[in-house]
Order: structure tokens, then C-alpha cells, then sequence
């Protein structure tokens, strides 16, 4: 029973992830990345983690994902991807050497120290069983780590002060993104034609208006 | 069959490396989110796991820490980009090498 469940959520989460990483689309990356996100909960499920299922469920597949959608329709880039092209000669297989590399070393080390586990088996944070799992998991967050809680406040306090200032709608023209000359000789004569480069993007864009 | 702290392992490590994978392959800042996403997941994957193995609570406290910074960090990430699409449309990744100084 438990070796099916999990089989198929494993299935489920890994045909997720491997979604998100071909969706052309941005829109479809984030329902696979939903369709992982809930295998996930289910193996938490699985093992008990009652509360940490529905966290996961209403903030990751609730919460961040919507987010991400609205981002991406806001901004209008839900246009496709084209995959075809390889932007840096020599990248996929090099990817590829570093992806297989990680895999082997996490399963390395995963599994053989998974015999052996270092430490000593806690006694003062049992585990309880499923029911037990919610009360136990808040005893514990707010008694010995009171402070860590605290400071995630402060945490999330800051990140929504910070996305206000980032996402604000400055008043008069934006500035465009400075064009850096790649490979240019730094010298004299390469600064005047940085900044007529740049005026030339100010125009382009039609927003240069009000500035000089 | 009895499902061994083993399989939630191997499930979790394949689950971080595709998710490095896409992280170093996609270009579009929002599906490299994505992926840090998966390989948060993954890592969330292996404290549960742990725990339960060791009888320990603390593997699903230190989830539920990793998913309040999650959240906090992809408001931050997406409020970046939203400010940086605002100022040049359709910027992927590669035309975002002025953020490096």
C-alpha cells in the first residue's frame, strides 16, 4: 500500500519537475510545477507530516504559484520559449556532466550515510503520530524556537516592504537599463560612445522625453 | 514491499538535480525560479525524511522555516523582475549581465 502510493507520487512529482523544465511555455512550467509541489504533499502525507501537507499545499501550490502566475500575466511574457536554440556553445552537455555529477554525489552521500546516521536520536522533540503531528510541531515552534519565529516575522515584515519599494511605479520617465560595452577597450574614447549608445536606447524606447 | 527512508532519498536527490538542471539550461528568469523552487522541495523532501527515520521533530520544523524564507524570497525575486521587465521587455537571463557589475 504505502510502496504504491508512493510510486505514484513519485511519479507524479518527477514528471512534474520534468515538465518544468521543457514547458516552452511559462504558464505551463507553473501548473507542472503545481502537479510536484502536490506529489510532495502527498509524501508528506505519507510520513506523517500532517500539518507540513497542508502548508505546503495552501503556501507553495496555494500561495508562490498564483504568484507566479499573476506575475507572469501582469507582465505579459507568457510567450514561448523557443528551446531549439543553445545560447552558449557547448551548454546543455555540459549541464548535463554537471547534473549527472550531482546526482551521483547526493546519492552517494544520502545513501551511504542513511546506514549510518550520525547523532544521537532526540528525546526532546519526539515524533507523534499523524493526529499528534500538529500540536506537537506548534509546542515545539512556540517554546524552543520562539525567537527563530519571531525573526521570520521580522523576515516576511521586510521581503513585503521590499517588493512595495521594487514593484513600485516611479514617478516620471524610467531610466533604461545602462548598455554595457562588452569587450571594449577601456580607455578614453570608449566613454563617449557608451553614453551615445545610451541616449540612442532612450529614444528607441520613446520614453526619454523629459530628460536630456 | 516496505518503503525505506532510501527511496525518499534517491526520490529527492534525482528531484534536486533536475531542478539544478533547469536552473543552469532555462534562461527565462521566472522558470529559473521554478527550479530553485523544485530544488527547495527536494531538500524539504530529505528533512522530512530524515526526521521521520530518526524519530526527530526537528527535521519538519527546519521545513517549515525553509518555507516562510521560500515565500519571502520569491516576493522579493518576482518584484525584481517584475521592476526589471518594466524598464526592458522580454529580458532573459543573458541580457541581464549589467547585474553584474
Amino acid at each position: 500500500m504505502d510502496a504504491t502510493v508512493f510510486l505514484i507520487s513519485a511519479t507524479i512529482i518527477l514528471t512534474g519537475a520534468g515538465g518544468v523544465l521543457v514547458a516552452r511555455n511559462p504558464v505551463h512550467a507553473a501548473l507542472f510545477l503545481v502537479q510536484t509541489l502536490f506529489g510532495v504533499a502527498v509524501l508528506f502525507v505519507l510520513q506523517d507530516a500532517t500539518f507540513l501537507a497542508a502548508v505546503q499545499v495552501i503556501v507553495y501550490a496555494g500561495a508562490v504559484v498564483i504568484l507566479f502566475l499573476f506575475v507572469i500575466m501582469l507582465l505579459g511574457v507568457d510567450r514561448a520559449e523557443d528551446l531549439g536554440v543553445e545560447p552558449i556553445v557547448g551548454q546543455r552537455p555540459i549541464v548535463a556532466l554537471i547534473g549527472a555529477s550531482l546526482l551521483g554525489l547526493l546519492l552517494t552521500v544520502l545513501l551511504v550515510s542513511v546506514d549510518g546516521p550520525t547523532g544521537a536520536r532526540a528525546a526532546d522533540a519526539p515524533l507523534g503520530d499523524a493526529g499528534d503531528n500538529t500540536r506537537r510541531l506548534g509546542e515545539a515552534l512556540f517554546t524552543d524556537h520562539v525567537f527563530a519565529v519571531e525573526l521570520t516575522a521580522l523576515l516576511l515584515t521586510v521581503a513585503v516592504v521590499g517588493a512595495v519599494v521594487l514593484a513600485r511605479r516611479l514617478r516620471g520617465p524610467l531610466q533604461p537599463l545602462p548598455v554595457v560595452a562588452v569587450a571594449s577597450v577601456v580607455d578614453d574614447s570608449s566613454a563617449p560612445d557608451a553614453v551615445e549608445q545610451e541616449d540612442g536606447i532612450h529614444e528607441a524606447m520613446d520614453e526619454g522625453e523629459g530628460t536630456t | 514491499m516496505v518503503v525505506t527512508t532510501s527511496w525518499y532519498l534517491t526520490l529527492a536527490a534525482i528531484l534536486f538535480s533536475m531542478g539544478a538542471v533547469g536552473l543552469l539550461t532555462r534562461r527565462n528568469p521566472l522558470i529559473m525560479f521554478m527550479c530553485v523552487e523544485l530544488m527547495l522541495n527536494a531538500v524539504n523532501l530529505t528533512f522530512v525524511s530524515l526526521g521521520t527515520d530518526l524519530g526527530d521533530l526537528s527535521g519538519q520544523l527546519a521545513v517549515f522555516f525553509v518555507l516562510v524564507v521560500a515565500a519571502a524570497e520569491v516576493v522579493v525575486g518576482l518584484a525584481i523582475i517584475v521592476a526589471i521587465t518594466r524598464r526592458r521587455q522580454g529580458a532573459t537571463a543573458d541580457d541581464l549581465s549589467v547585474l553584474g557589475g
